[in-house]
């Protein structure tokens, strides 16, 4: 007896952990974009218990493995959005501090947004999910597949590398400057913030190292030494030293040219690699210096003039960095514009001429690369994750669409089987009617919060305001 | 000899300052006869031409076929395998209106009141946004550009995108009454109203709509009585609100609706039954395909967008909203397609393009941003397709126009030739080839 509830909790314990449905399939014929190497024509892509087993022509269905004939159609690896705030309601920004470093998203997931399943939709199969950009140094981000309707544990990749939000230029400054009177109110103030932060921050782990060495010492030997002065730990402090020694990769909500260089300084000062700069409209301008500091940028394809700070944009961004081998990605900041980031990708090609498979590149293997997930996901390769999704055409043509998205070898996206009203697990609180106003740039999701933050008003302001 | 070398080097300075002034002089349109030959017309109105030639003649097309001799007074441009359009038409905008949204002395779209007929998008449009140049060089040749506050905003004007000053380029001043149509619902989670508020507040502003424009046509009685007829009677003094109503009133210049939900795309085609004097068309429309037959029947035209939106209910399929103007074209409505946006109104075609994809089909998805909008308000005479006469809107692309991957070639407006430049393209030139020391 005793056995069998140890069997049982071990299982339970088990399936916590590793809550990742598998699923195998055999996609036949199709044209597939590995991204990473060739395009295959006529060829098969075959899944066992959610990886890419063998990628060739003419393969023969494993017993007890579905067949999907492609013939005429396109498999394209997953999309990836590096910049996403979809499913995690109302706790996008905790906007109380400059530095809120201790937070994480990990812990506001709601696998129920029917965000998710209409993302699934536009072939997209992974998300970065980032804190706002209310604060200088924000919350930690979580990378997640789109498992729509598991539970949170199975959405997070728990092997994924560590990210970190940080936001320079006017939303900071005006939240906590213009706001409520505190530093940083200028770019100026920007650079302070970090700084000031990561000297304290390095003081905190000497610190705390020696006295948890000294502790160690008194313990083992209470009788030859007294006990050391304690040092308590600082969840906020930790963040900010593991970002120093480099843990946890920085992804950087920044515009203007002067602040992308101002942070590659400060992160040359401290040692800091391995970061990218989101929206990064004016990366352009110094394309060089990013290639030369190894910098990634992620980038909106066309968004620019909605306020002051991206009024000198191109949507020429993502060519001028691809010629100077920027590693970028497109991203959408937008729960209505990640459903259609093959068609954002397009907007590389005909802005400057990236080349089809470049485009493609800064929606799958690029962003995986921003994530450290590259060798996981991002592409169609035997090993990888089984995250892809076949289109009718081409990916890029305004005239495909996605039609059946796998993750992890589960289809989770079936316009065959596409039911109207796609919600789970509906509280009774919530409004069943709500009228839902989002075309893709109207709302600054990067500020969400901040204005309920400030009080209705503004927030109503900020609605009607974009 | 060192006389020599000075001349030499004040030359050579003079050849430096002359360059550099030249390149300050941006490139202008240019303006006389243009033969375009060798395309693929989509004339839109009359089916598509291979092979063809289309001559502007100053402001206007003076020839569209395939037998045509180009004299040599023409500047003649090779089309051949390029594809022909007429001018992409936004049926609904902020262009010229908002530089940047976020700095409120840049928007002008948004004045203080809640009953304002007489103000007029047409006097605050800024012929030299930088948005303007951006916009054109990617097809879209004309907009409509709409006031945005209160319920009675504004007049809603339609200009083409390229002159010096408002009346150079307006296709129609003052091409519609922009009324927002009040809610009957929560505007979003941080609307805290009860429903009886929502209720209350929603009847307040039909009342005072309706005795504005009651006021209206009692106004315009007075007047008419009076210039008919003053012997003996007082001069009604004048109220520029009620001035602006006059044409309004008489069913001149339509009122422009702009509504979204079903319950009050409902409640907006009751209103309009109650006015048969005046004309009306809808705009935005999100939710126009739950009610599609009931909107053609009231054929009550609508201006659909932007399609690239989420849909308007959680409960709603993933591709409603894109399927809108399909649902709606196929029940029998009068469609044309908008974006809704200010700096991005060269998102246009792609909207087009994805209403085309789910379900509306390209020849109707083109005719949605040229024809249709021309069509419904009343200016198909002037724009919106490839016919002599017309003036001579005209886009030049390597391919389909609604595809994203394809480039604009070359862009006519109102027979000028415009210079392939914009603050976007600009930015590209300097900085793809940077000084790097």
């Amino acid at each position: 007896m005793r056995i069998i509830v140890l069997t049982i909790l071990i299982g339970l314990c088990t399936n916590f952990a590793f809550a990742q449905q598998t699923g195998s399939v055999h996609v036949k014929n199709a044209t597939v974009i590995t991204v990473t190497g060739e395009v295959l024509e006529n060829t098969d892509v075959l899944v066992r218990d959610g990886k890419i087993t063998a990628i060739g022509q003419n393969l023969s269905t494993p017993s007890g493995v579905s067949a999907v004939d492609a013939s005429g159609k396109f498999v394209l690896p997953g999309i990836i959005d590096a910049h996403s705030h979809l499913g995690i309601a109302r706790g996008i920004n905790e906007a109380s501090n400059p530095v809120t470093a201790e937070v994480s998203m990990r812990d506001v997931i709601d696998p129920n947004d029917v965000g998710i399943y209409r993302a699934l939709a536009g072939g997209v199969t992974a998300m970065h999910v980032l804190h706002g950009s209310a604060n200088v140094i924000g919350g930690q981000g979580a990378t997640v597949k789109m498992t729509y309707g598991g539970d949170a544990n199975e959405m997070l990749v728990h092997d994924a590398p560590r990210t970190i939000k940080f936001a320079l230029g006017e939303n900071p400054t005006r939240v906590h400057g213009q706001g409520i009177g505190i530093q940083p109110r200028t770019r100026m103030g920007v650079e302070q913030v970090i700084r000031e932060h990561f000297d304290e921050a390095i003081e905190y782990r000497n610190n705390r190292t020696a006295y948890l060495e000294a502790q160690g010492q008194y313990e083992r030997n209470p009788r030859r030494s007294t006990a050391p002065q304690p040092v308590a730990k600082n969840l906020r402090m930790e963040v900010l030293a593991d970002i120093v020694e480099g843990d946890i990769r920085v992804h950087c909500h920044s515009y203007r040219a002067d602040e992308i260089l101002m942070l590659m300084r400060v992160f040359n000062d401290y040692g800091i690699k391995n970061y990218t700069f989101q929206h990064a409209n004016e990366a352009f301008k110094v394309a060089p210096e990013l290639a030369k500091n190894g910098a990634h940028t992620s980038i909106f394809a066309d968004w620019w003039a909605y306020k002051f700070e991206v009024y000198y944009s191109t949507s020429y961004n993502a060519a001028i960095l691809n010629h100077y081998g920027v590693i970028n990605s497109i991203n959408s900041d937008s729960d209505e514009l990640i459903r259609h980031l093959n068609h954002e990708a397009a907007k590389a090609v005909r802005y400057g001429g990236v080349s089809e498979a470049d485009a493609l590149k800064m929606i799958t293997i690029n962003p995986a690369i921003q994530l450290g997930m590259e060798n996981r996901i991002g592409s169609i390769e035997v090993g990888k994750d089984a995250d892809f999704a076949i289109w009718s055409g081409h990916p890029l043509s305004i005239y495909s669409m996605a039609e059946k998205t796998y993750v992890n070898g589960v289809i989770r996206f079936d316009r065959d089987n596409d039911p109207d009203d796609m919600r789970i697990n509906q509280s009774a609180t919530q409004d069943y009617d709500m009228f839902v106003d989002i075309s893709g740039r109207e709302v600054d999701a990067c500020m969400q919060d901040v204005f309920e933050f400030f009080g209705e008003a503004d927030a109503q302001q900020n609605h009607s305001h974009r | 000899m060192k006389k020599s070398l000075k001349y030499f080097l004040s030359g050579l300075i003079l050849l430096i300052v002359g360059v550099q002034v030249n390149a300050q002089i941006p490139e202008k349109a240019t303006f006389g006869k243009f033969a375009l030959f060798g395309g693929t017309i989509h004339t839109v109105s009359d089916g598509v031409i291979e092979n063809g030639v289309l001559l502007i003649d100053g402001n206007t097309i003076s020839f569209v076929g395939n037998n045509v001799r180009i004299t040599n007074d023409y500047t003649s441009i090779d089309v051949t395998g390029k594809h022909v359009y007429p001018g992409l038409i936004d049926a609904g905008s902020s262009l010229g209106l908002v530089e940047i949204s976020a700095v409120p002395v840049t928007v002008d779209n948004a004045e203080i009141g809640s009953m304002n007929p007489h103000m007029r998008a047409f006097t605050a449009i800024n012929p030299n946004s930088v948005a303007i140049p951006v916009t054109r060089v990617e097809g879209v040749t004309t907009v409509i550009s709409n006031p945005a506050s209160g319920v009675i905003s504004g007049k809603s004007t339609m200009i083409n995108l390229y002159g010096y000053s408002p009346d150079s380029m307006a296709v129609i001043q003052d091409a519609g009454l922009y009324v927002n149509w009040p809610n009957v619902s929560r505007r979003g989670s941080w609307d805290s109203r009860t429903d009886e508020e929502i209720q209350k507040q929603y009847d307040e502003q039909i009342k005072s709509l309706d005795e504005f424009i009651a006021d209206a046509v009692f106004y315009h009685k007075v007047k008419a009585d009076y210039t008919s007829s003053p012997d003996g009677k007082k001069s009604p003094s004048k109220n520029s609100a009620m001035e602006a109503m006059g044409d309004v009133v008489a069913g001149k210049i339509p009122l422009i609706i702009s509504v979204d939900r079903e319950a009050e795309i409902l409640k907006a085609i009751e209103w309009t039954q109650k006015n048969p004097s005046m004309k009306f068309i809808f705009s935005s429309v999100a939710e126009g395909w739950r009610v599609a037959d009931q909107l053609a029947e009231a054929e009550i035209p609508c201006l659909v967008g932007p399609l690239l939106r989420l849909p308007s209910r959680d409960h709603d399929n993933y591709q409603r909203a894109y399927q809108n103007a399909a649902i709606m074209h196929e029940a029998g409505v009068k469609i044309a397609i908008r974006t809704g946006d200010t700096e991005n109104v060269r998102n246009l075609p792609f909207n087009a393009g994805y209403a085309a994809t789910y379900g509306l089909g390209k020849d109707e998805a083109l005719k949605a941003i040229t024809l249709y909008p021309a069509q419904i308000f009343g200016v198909d005479d002037k724009i919106g397709s490839l016919r002599e006469g017309l003036l001579a809107n005209i886009v030049v692309t390597n391919g389909d126009i609604l595809e994203t991957m394809t480039n604009v070639e070359h862009v006519f407006i109102n027979g000028h030739k415009i210079p392939m430049n914009s603050r976007h393209i600009q930015l590209y030139d300097e900085f793809l080839n940077r000084d790097v020391r």
